[in-house]
């Protein structure tokens, strides 16, 4: 029975050492990538490394705005893309399909969200490149940012969203159909409001995986460090640039790479917080 | 440790094996007591201030209205109150003298001595024979002849071995709800406890299997000293020797009555009891 | 009666959407797969790369790949599992870090995956020294596949039925034995299907592996040299191999199989998991 006891504390211990392990490891993420990135912090400082535009490793200039300003840009316009497309997908599936249509939709939705984003990336670069290619090239650019990005982020949204819909109880679309509510009534009267908290939280967590996208971005976007002026112009990403950089980046400029990634981590951490705290029982992504 | 294993009971009831000789009584007559014992989950205090003796060899049955705190009760006297969240205990329960409240006794054993029946029937999901097995090589009984012939004579008490000695390897989630319970009630047997907690064990079956689960329980009397919570009346004055009448005070259960069966359906000492009785309160 | 054109309009746009999703679906799939299937056969699977993958096949890149797959998994399930015991079984226990551990899971497992790449190249292949290697790669990855694998595992758990568990400790069974004999058999299944999931994930990931397991095409001999991934092989073919478009179409069919089918059995495991549960 002793024998029983000292088996009972060992597994307590070892099962809470994983834990332990398991809840720092975010920390040690974070805390390297400040560690790697505090000399150009200390030599540049994070004010000008934001909001300076010229990138110039080679001769010290590390600033990170033109690549900000295209993060965003393809963010914001894939976000605007697949927002109402995806919520109007979770809507169909739910409330207007025929069952197998709703159920196959899906499975496709499901498929496509465990897609690798270089098979999206390729997909980018070999087919939608040239056609934009032939309203101006050569074609990677923004535009063919925003539609990869959006196409990836549609099934997060339209899953997401699919599913708080489902947690809202049925008996208040019945309750709403009693009432001859019609069925846009309902939704916008009940079922929307219920389910708004999910939406939102979809919303945000596909914000932390577009900003997040690396290889679709680094495959169609162009990749020229400048501020973008139009939809058809080449760009870089902030994602892209670490990755085209990091093989041969040396002292400040892979510390400034690392500063990158700070920035990056830092952004998802409070959207995925906000996401934490507007939904009540934590997310189930 | 040593002592309660020659205080255990080394003989079950209904068994085949007639020969087997009864030990003398050498359990003191009040066997499990709590001394103003309260249990609170956070700041609700579920039950206040319970003094209730139970005696040895006896069913003491607890009746009262649902949310009095019968549940809780018997979870202190096997101190699986130790899983509950948020629950604190205070006041004492003693089984044969030793205190069970904030001590730290071995868990294993005093729930070796003191066995529990749910109110749902909860069989492993492992086969028949597992059941039974799993709490046997937990306590360190390995040998494979003691086994079998303790699996066969829990099995035999609980009038299941006819029933189920030729599919042991089936599932135990595939028998019907009374040999379910039935099964659980012999996989605590197996384990020769001094006393049996029942939390509604009747109250998930169909009349006919609640009959045979009470009658059982009836015949185990005498080897154990039970204590069963029931929400039906005549349940409890068809087989109990005592009973108690749990009821809510401010919020909080508190205990009403404790007498014996007769005089608590026959001439109540409170009010209380006497309209619950007739069926014209709780 | 405008409350019945909305309605109307509202249900266009719905199966207007859901059209689009299931063209754009069908296009890529019938892109990739209708560009790949002339390419994939025996050879182009069995054989190693010729001419910077411009010819040749992907057999090391497999090989590759699931040495990078078994590093991650050997990691991540050990680690990930006894995370979820703790959380779940022994979470009551302190329930602020309890909050604390699964908040800080929540955030890790939406860093992007590039960042996951600087710190296993600046933890694994600097400061512990294990260069660009397959070890490092397989690292990094169990890292983000950690979050997902204690997500299921701790679904698999919770599905067990409290009852149990409170039978168990009436018995006066050892947590060690209610874990090994009851609990852990009953969550199985769901370990199953966030290992799978998991593989899934991390087959498909790319951006972490570029500069932690490196770009090596050729047969790897040990853990510890450097490999490439199916998917880091078709971003090389593509961006920096002019002409590779045809191999990398190839291997781009072969890497969508491969995760369809863990798709498949992942959603398979789960629908016979929940009709047995049902059953029981």
């Amino acid at each position: 029975m002793n024998r029983n006891r000292k088996t009972d504390q060992l597994l307590g211990v070892l099962v809470k050492g994983c834990a332990i392990l398991a809840g720092t490891l975010l920390l040690l993420v974070i805390l390297y990538l400040v560690h790697e990135s505090l000399p150009l912090l200390r030599t540049t400082g994070a004010g000008r490394l934001l909001t300076d535009s010229a990138w110039r490793p080679t001769s010290g200039q590390f600033g990170l705005w033109p690549m900000i300003a295209g993060t965003l840009t393809v963010t914001a316009g894939a976000l605007l893309l697949a927002t109402p497309i995806g919520l109007l997908s979770a809507l169909f599936c739910r409330c207007y399909a025929p069952r197998p249509l709703g159920k196959l939709l899906r499975r496709i939705l499901e498929l496509l969200a465990g897609l690798p984003s270089v098979v999206y990336g390729f997909w980018g670069l070999v087919v939608l490149v040239p056609l934009i290619a032939r309203i101006r090239p050569p074609g990677a650019s923004v535009l063919a940012g925003i539609l990869v990005v959006a196409i990836m982020v549609l099934p997060t949204i339209a899953l997401l969203v699919d599913a708080a819909l489902e947690s809202v109880p049925a008996d208040y679309s019945r309750g709403a159909a009693a009432l001859g509510m019609t069925r846009w009534g309902a939704l916008r009267g009940v079922i929307l409001p219920a389910a708004s908290s999910g939406i939102f939280t979809a919303v945000l967590l596909a914000t932390a995986r577009a900003l997040g996208e690396t290889m679709a971005a680094l495959m169609v976007c162009g990749n020229v460090v400048r501020t973008p002026e139009s939809l058809l112009d080449p760009v870089r990403t902030l994602t892209a640039n670490i990755a085209l950089e990091m093989a041969y980046a040396m002292d400040l400029h892979r510390s400034s790479l690392f500063a990158t990634g700070l920035l990056l981590a830092l952004i998802v951490t409070g959207l995925v917080a906000l996401a934490e705290v507007l939904s009540p029982e934590g997310i189930d992504a | 440790m040593r002592n309660a294993k020659q205080r255990m009971p080394e003989t079950l009831a209904l068994q085949s094996n007639a020969e087997r000789r009864r030990p003398p009584r050498i359990l003191p007559r009040i066997h499990v007591e709590t001394r103003k014992l309260t249990l609170r989950y956070g700041p609700h205090v579920a039950f206040r201030d319970i003094t209730l003796p139970i005696r040895q060899g006896e069913i003491t049955a607890i009746v009262g209205p649902s949310g009095c705190g019968k549940s809780s009760f018997l979870a202190c006297l096997n101190r699986l109150t130790d899983l509950f969240t948020d629950c604190h205990v205070t006041g004492s329960a003693t089984l044969v003298g030793e205190e069970l409240v904030g001590t730290e006794i071995d868990l294993t054993s005093l729930r070796r001595r003191v066995g529990m029946i749910f109110q749902k029937p909860n069989p492993f999901p492992l086969t028949i024979r597992r059941n039974l097995e799993l709490p046997l090589r937990e306590h360190a009984v390995s040998d494979r002849h003691e086994v079998q012939s303790r699996m066969e004579e829990v099995l035999r008490a609980v009038g299941l071995w006819d029933e189920v000695h030729a599919r042991l390897d089936t599932p135990a989630l595939r028998l019907s709800g009374g040999q379910q319970q039935r099964l659980c009630i012999a996989r605590a047997l197996v384990l020769r406890p001094e006393v049996l907690l029942l939390d509604e064990p009747c109250s998930a079956l169909d009349p006919i299997s609640s009959g045979v689960v009470e009658d059982l329980i009836h015949r185990l009397r005498e080897t154990y000293t039970l204590v069963i919570v029931t929400h039906n009346l005549a349940q409890a004055r068809r087989i109990a020797d005592h009973v108690a009448l749990f009821w809510v005070k401010d919020g909080a259960g508190h205990l009403a009555e404790h007498s014996r069966c007769r005089d608590f359906f026959e001439s109540p000492k409170c009010e209380l009891t006497a309209a619950y009785v007739r069926g014209a309160r709780g | 009666m405008r409350e019945s054109r909305t309605d109307r309009l509202l249900e266009l746009a719905c199966w207007c959407s859901a059209f689009m999703v299931l063209a754009i679906a069908g296009w890529i799939l019938f892109d990739v797969m209708g560009h790949g299937f002339r390419r994939v056969d025996l050879n182009f699977l069995l054989g190693s790369p010729i001419d910077a993958g411009r010819q040749g096949g992907i057999a090391p890149i497999l090989v590759s790949t699931v040495l990078i797959l078994g590093v991650c998994m050997t990691v991540a399930v050990p680690i990930g599992v006894g995370a979820a015991v703790a959380l779940s079984e022994y979470g009551s226990e302190g329930r602020r870090a309890t909050r604390l551990i699964r908040a800080s899971l929540d955030v890790l497992a939406g860093i992007p995956s590039i960042v996951f790449g600087l710190f296993g190249n600046a933890l694994f292949c600097r400061a512990l020294g294990m260069g660009f290697s397959i070890a490092s790669g397989g690292l990094t990855l169990a890292c983000m596949a950690l979050p997902l694998v204690i997500r299921s595992t701790e679904e698999g758990l919770r599905s067990v039925p409290v009852e149990y568990r409170h039978a168990a400790a009436a018995l006066g069974m050892s947590r060690t034995s209610t874990l090994v004999h009851l609990l852990l058999p009953a969550a199985t299944p769901g370990l199953l299907v966030g290992l799978v999931l998991g593989i899934g994930r991390a087959l498909a990931e790319t951006a972490a592996l570029l500069f932690t397991s490196g770009y090596v095409s050729r047969w790897p001999t040990s853990i510890f040299d450097s490999g490439r991934t199916l998917s880091v092989h078709i971003y090389d073919l593509s961006m920096n191999v002019p002409g590779g478009d045809g191999n990398s179409h190839a291997s781009a069919l072969v890497l969508v199989a491969l995760l369809i089918g863990i798709n498949l059995t992942a959603s398979l495991m789960a629908n016979v998991w929940l009709r047995r549960r049902i059953r029981t």
